[in-house]
């Protein structure tokens, strides 16, 4: 299976008549025409449009999502399958990326949501999104609308924008900075491909623990699959998306899921000192009974790959914690060499212990950073959203919002701050 | 907390449901829970079943904390 | 301006005696005195030495809170901008009363201070994670090399300046995980481990996995017709509207609620402040973390005597250790004072 992601650098957005990309990186939008695109009127009493550029005193809350404007212009299916797209399976041909911009989504709080992007000062060195142009969209749900069709509202709205973008682009005539090839063949090549490098796998654990903790493949909740294979293109064409923003700093936004950054470098190394075999996706599920099995099946499909070696990711903490010592537990049993990315909650002070669950056998390990940290993010001239909510997001406390607009506030709190694919280059040291 | 608890001298049994955390962690006296947003329910089943399955769970809990064990013990 | 700094020595150092003046107790005296005269010479014009206080290796071990509490009034009479303490080298009476005083003015006080010791020196382990503690070598030949290692620490945080890793500044590892940006994103971080990993070669794992302490087991209920059962939870069931505004992660507090007469956890009064999971459940009948109802029934029934009056919650949902230590220590006293013979604790 072969991708090429043609990428146009976006380097500013600004409203305009036309939703194209100009000569010098300025994507424009018809704010008109998209608002239009996303209008949910039976769940959404209100969308609002605004941008958010780097390095602007603009802050971002609460943060739903953020999604990578992607359109497929060569191959089967398109974007986001199942979603807001037919559920072709997608992951060949060409897809139109526009690099440099990203949807935001952001909506008054229902439950326990957050996340925020703060685009200059303290917060923006934590989130990949004050480097991005954004096109946030603001949400307000209809009275009495029940809360999962509203978290779905949400979602698709943000997924049809993302998708809106880059197909005006394409068919305005957008033309590709820079193009990128991705290819990996059937087994029966690629297994005997490079003989004498090992081969490796990645074994992406997806948070599939209710209301705002989901992830759907193909526009099926993950909690219901047994995992499987999937090839790492599918990813780039947005097969996986995501319903999750609860502790924003280690919640996998559908842009880093378009971005993944493990199958990136597994790409990177292919050919060189590994043999990348494939990805299998897994769940978190909130029994028992689920997580053993769950565990099992994946390490076994590992297994029938033959691999010598598994990259392991995780995505949330605490119970799931659980899960990712068991799929190293149970992958190192059966022969096989793992490496683990996860993030930390040690507490305020960096001494209580970083995760729920430990194995000697885990002695291999990549860490996003301690989410338990305090920082200090300064007033921003703007506010896009609501920051009424801060005091009760999870990383925030009574009085984390201060009068003068300034928030104390733990990592926690900061979308994709700790995001354990390894997105970021934060990391912990024992000092 | 649970361990702190029982360094007290009191008896404790931890109602959860991913006993390998609760046994990694250390406590004692263990009684696996349903699910992680409903240990004593199931919102898949009627008030009156999810008494009985509620009842079911507390029984074996109070029977932990009957009995005299060595090492960490799951009371299935 | 002149730094003022307070030192704290043992009796040995202070030239009062050696081990059959172990017992004397507290003293303050101007200037310094002993290991003092060193640090003077390494502060040079930028602080001085305006006091030593001094305490007896056996007055302090038998009397630690008594004579912690008179060593930090007196620190604090001389009004110091810091404090150094020992340093202590391998003496483990020493050790623990410099770990000791070093944290209580750390905590109490709120100033900088640093003290001294060989890794192996019991002191170590006990207080390393609260205070810096300079690597010295075990016997007081060490003194050379002690004194501007800690010197220069104690300058640095008066300062204001940041200090680096326990490699760069010289002081032992304290065991607290500190956030460092990389030069590389953890992804390819990840895939050169593995990389290493599968080739043999030397890796370094970015976290050390932990070792869990253990508890060993209380005694069971002998007689559970007549025991007072007490029901505490992690799944933060609280009252509705969270009157404490306990936090939906990273819990720095729990609550007590009386259940006096309280026949069930409906949700009417009732509602989960717990941010890890899909409250959707929790919120439509708490019982189903917090099984007031049927646990009513049981007692009714005559299964064992009472349901204590209050439960405690809390939000189990990247809760420091630390916390819920602390947490569990309270409640565990609490319940122990009244007489309560065993607890349910729930968990999402």
């Amino acid at each position: 299976m072969k991708l090429e992601l043609m990428k146009v650098n976006v380097k500013s957005v600004g409203w305009g008549d036309r939703t194209e990309v100009l000569k010098d990186g300025t994507l424009k939008v018809n704010k008109k025409e998209l608002l239009a695109h996303v209008t949910d009127e039976e769940n959404l009493k209100s969308i609002g449009a605004e941008i958010a550029l780097p390095g602007e005193s603009v802050r971002i809350t609460p943060v739903k999502d953020a999604i990578q404007p992607r359109y497929k212009i060569e191959g089967c299916g398109q974007v986001f399958p199942g979603m807001v797209s037919d559920v072709e399976s997608v992951g060949e041909g060409k897809t139109l990326v526009l690099e440099g911009a990203a949807v935001v989504t952001c909506g008054r709080i229902v439950g326990f949501q957050e996340g925020i992007v703060d685009m200059s000062g303290k917060g923006s060195e934590y989130t990949p999104f004050s480097k991005t142009c954004n096109v946030v969209l603001v949400f307000e749900p209809q009275e009495g609308i029940e809360v999962y069709a509203y978290e779905k509202a949400c979602r698709l709205a943000g997924l049809k924008a993302a998708m809106y973008l880059a197909k005006c682009v394409y068919e305005s005539g957008g033309t590709p900075d820079k193009t990128e090839t991705y290819e990996i063949p059937p087994f029966t090549r690629s297994m005997n491909a490079f003989p004498g490098l090992p081969k490796v796998a990645y074994l992406y654990m997806l948070q599939t623990q209710g209301l705002l903790h989901d992830t759907y493949v193909y526009g099926i909740d993950a909690k219901r699959i047994l995992p499987t294979m999937i090839h790492p293109n599918e990813t780039m064409d947005g097969a996986i998306v995501s319903g999750n923003c609860v502790s924003a700093c280690d919640k996998n936004s559908t842009y880093v899921h378009q971005n993944n950054p493990v199958i990136r470098s597994l790409y990177e190394r292919h050919g060189k000192d590994i043999n990348f075999v494939g990805v299998i996706i897994t769940n978190e599920n909130v029994t028992l009974a689920d997580k053993r099995r769950s565990s099992s099946y994946a390490v076994k499909i590992a297994g029938m790959f033959g691999v010598d070696g598994l990259v392991i990711s995780e995505e949330g903490f605490g119970n799931p914690d659980a899960d990712l010592i068991m799929n190293c537990h149970k992958a190192e049993k059966a022969g096989i060499k793992t490496v683990l990315i996860t993030d930390e909650f040690a507490g305020r002070d960096g001494a209580s212990q970083s995760l729920a669950d430990a194995a000697p056998e885990a002695n291999a390990v990549v860490t996003a950073g301690n989410a338990n940290m305090i920082v200090v993010l300064p007033p921003m001239e703007r506010v896009i959203g609501f920051t009424e909510y801060v005091n009760v997001i999870a990383g925030g406390f009574d009085g984390s919002l201060k009068p003068d607009g300034s928030i104390e506030v733990e990592l926690q709190a900061i979308t994709g701050a700790t995001c354990e694919l390894g997105f970021n280059k934060l990391g912990a040291e024992t000092w | 907390m649970v361990k702190a608890i029982e360094s007290t001298g009191i008896a404790v049994v931890h109602i959860c449901t991913i006993v390998p955390i609760s046994q990694t962690v250390g406590a004692n006296r263990i009684v696996p829970a349903v699910a992680i947003p409903y240990p004593l329910g199931d919102p898949s089943k009627s008030r009156e079943e999810e008494k009985v399955i509620r009842r079911g769970i507390l029984e074996k809990a109070l029977e932990a904390l009957k009995t005299p064990i060595r090492e960490q013990t799951v009371f299935n | 301006m002149t730094y003022r700094i307070v030192h704290y020595i043992n009796q040995f150092f202070a030239g009062i005696g050696g081990e059959e003046k172990a017992g004397v107790g507290p003293e303050s005296r101007n200037g310094a005195l002993g290991p003092g005269m060193a640090f003077k010479a390494a502060f040079g014009n930028e602080a001085e030495i305006v006091g030593t206080v001094i305490c007896g290796d056996g007055y302090f071990a038998e009397n630690m809170d008594e004579a912690a509490e008179k060593i930090l009034k007196m620190i604090s009479d001389l009004k110091p901008d810091a404090v150094i303490a020992g340093p202590a080298f391998n003496a483990g009476r020493y050790g623990t009363a410099c770990g000791a005083v070093s944290e209580a003015v750390s905590k109490k006080l709120g100033i900088p201070v640093v003290t001294g010791m060989y890794p192996e020196n019991p002191g170590v382990d006990m207080y390393r994670k609260g205070i810096y503690i300079v690597e010295t070598s075990d016997s007081a030949r060490g003194i050379k090399d002690a004194v501007p290692a800690m010197a220069k620490l104690i300058m640095k945080s008066l300062r204001g300046e940041l200090l680096g890793s326990p490699a760069d500044e010289g002081y032992i590892e304290r065991g607290v995980r500190v956030n460092r940006f990389n030069d590389r994103i953890g992804a390819a971080r990840a895939v050169d481990m593995l990389v290493k990993k599968l080739k043999g070669e030397e890796f370094r794992t970015e976290y050390p996995m932990p070792v869990f302490d253990r508890v060993p087991p209380a005694e069971p209920i002998k007689d559970m017709k007549n025991a007072v059962i007490a029901l505490v939870t992690s799944g933060g069931i609280v009252p509705k509207g969270n009157p404490d505004h306990i936090e939906a992660s990273s819990a720095s507090k729990y609550g007590t609620y009386s259940i006096a007469g309280v026949q069930s956890a409906d949700e009417v009064a009732y509602a989960t402040a717990h941010g890890g999971y899909d409250p959707t459940y929790a919120n439509t009948d708490p019982n189903r973390v917090l099984p007031i109802d049927v646990l009513r029934e049981m007692e009714k029934e005559g299964e064992f005597k009472k349901l204590y009056d209050y439960f405690f919650t809390t939000v189990g949902n990247g809760t420091p250790v630390a916390n819920a230590k602390k947490f569990g220590s309270e409640i565990g006293a609490r319940l122990k004072k009244d007489g309560v013979d065993a607890v349910i604790l729930t968990s999402t």
